[in-house]
């Protein structure tokens, strides 16, 4: 008995302490060592701020080149997929551009009604707008987030939204000096205000890990008022964090809590990263 | 002399692969994203890193693992120095697994290396949650651990083709 225990005490003390020819490191150290990096890194001081940045740089650029065999395998399978649907795609897209021409005219009669509604209310928004290369979109299973070519030296900032056309993709979460990364829609950890409309119900769209979100924290009863086949949902401004009226995407009748995002958070290339100024909202 | 050349140059080749595969795959996140299948993914570092550390630890030194683990947690936006610490983790039961084992079974360590991936993915697990307060999909991690699981015997096969051409003084 006692010598099978010293058997276990000592297999334990080789694997941890003992150096084999090439190593140059126990095992014991670096795992110490690990473990102060994760305390330190989830400290809130300067120097651990910088020297992470540092770190990300570093790292961030050296993916997005190690990453350029990938993202090529990547584009060629893409190419593949829209050369065997492009007869399909002609079709659908004729009698989208047929519907689309007749809503853009009534589309800017309204616009013009809501400028002048607004220019009443005395509420006004004004925006700026930084165009962002996307670096890396290594979205792990676990983490949906996409690194970007601009950081503070081009006066990012945490929170910012990122824009993919008009539609609403993500925020800043982390900014170094000339990259920054932005949490998608899709991950746990994002949560937006939102407004379904033609229902007009403000509501939380959450991420769950997939291509699409779902509905948090609404009106129990907001399933049972759908009158039309699709809800889009628009960012609701609340907490002038994002813009109100940006399209994230829509529910259809037969899953009432799914939204199905506009974007295609797997095709993000170039983005917009935008910030808000809010006048008069109050 | 030429032939003689020749064999360093291969020499030096296939002991360094083991260290170019695990920083490529760190950099590079080898995992299938793009093919877009639902819940599919599997972590090719873990298998990568067992199978190293268990049959020839000689070839992939601790400290380039360490550094490894840096890079990965940079990569994905993970807190820095969990990978590290989740992958010398793995490094230290491997060395466990190598001094306690006489005749080394497949099917053993193919069960000793599912307990590692799940006591790994647990603290992984408990660290994001509870500490960190990042909200994870649980059974993403479940569905990763079972196809890292299964794609083991595959890669085994592969590693071990590897591993003959390396040669034992390199």
């Amino acid at each position: 008995m006692a010598s099978s225990r010293d058997d276990f005490v000592i297999a334990i003390r080789s694997a941890f302490l003992k150096k084999k020819d090439k190593q140059k490191f126990s095992l014991l150290s670096l795992i110490f060592l690990s473990i102060f990096i994760i305390i330190l890194s989830s400290l809130d001081f300067k120097i651990i701020k910088i020297v992470k940045s540092g770190i990300n740089e570093i790292i961030y650029r050296s993916s997005f080149f190690i990453s350029i065999p990938e993202n090529k395998i990547k584009d060629i399978n893409k190419q593949f997929k829209i050369h065997f649907k492009i007869y399909d795609n002609y079709q659908n897209i004729q009698s989208e551009l047929k519907f689309l021409k007749q809503e853009k005219l009534l589309n800017s009669f309204l616009k013009q009604e809501n400028k002048k509604l607004k220019k009443l209310m005395n509420e006004s928004i004004g925006s700026d707008e930084i165009i962002a290369k996307v670096l890396i979109d290594k979205e792990s299973p676990f983490l949906k987030s996409i690194i970007l070519n601009k950081g503070s030296r081009d006066k990012v900032k945490i929170g910012m939204a990122i824009v993919d056309g008009t539609y609403l993709v993500g925020k800043i979460i982390e900014v170094n000096f000339t990259n920054s990364r932005a949490l998608l829609l899709t991950d746990f950890n994002s949560k937006i205000p939102v407004i379904l409309e033609p229902l007009g119900i403000q509501a939380i769209a959450s991420g769950v890990g997939k291509d699409y979100g779902n509905i948090q924290y609404s009106r129990e009863k907001y399933k049972e008022s759908f009158k039309t086949n699709e809800v889009i949902v628009y960012t609701s401004g609340l907490g002038n964090l994002f813009k109100p009226g940006m399209p994230v995407g829509k529910i259809l009748k037969d899953n009432r809590s799914r939204i199905d995002f506009f974007s295609d958070f797997s095709q993000l290339e170039y983005v917009k990263i935008s910030s808000y100024n809010f006048k008069g909202s109050d | 002399m030429s032939s003689l050349n020749k064999l360093s140059f291969s020499t030096t080749f296939y002991s360094y692969l083991p260290i170019a595969i695990l920083f490529l795959s760190v950099f590079n996140e080898f995992d299938f994203n793009f093919l877009n299948i639902e819940y599919f993914s599997f972590n090719f570092i873990y298998i990568f890193i067992f199978f190293w550390t268990l049959k020839n630890p000689n070839h992939l030194g601790y400290f380039s693992i360490f550094i490894a683990g840096i890079i990965n947690d940079v990569v994905v936006g993970m807190p820095i120095g969990l990978s590290s610490f989740c992958y010398l983790l793995i490094c230290a039961l491997t060395a466990y697994l190598r001094n306690i084992t006489l005749s080394p079974n497949f099917i053993k360590d193919w069960f000793f290396f599912l307990l590692i991936i799940l006591l790994i993915n647990s603290i992984q697990v408990l660290v994001l949650d509870l500490i960190f307060l990042i909200e994870i999909s649980y059974i993403r991690y479940l569905v990763n651990t079972g196809f890292t699981f299964i794609f083991y015997p595959v890669f085994l096969l592969l590693f071990n083709i590897l591993n003959q051409k390396i040669p034992s003084s390199a």
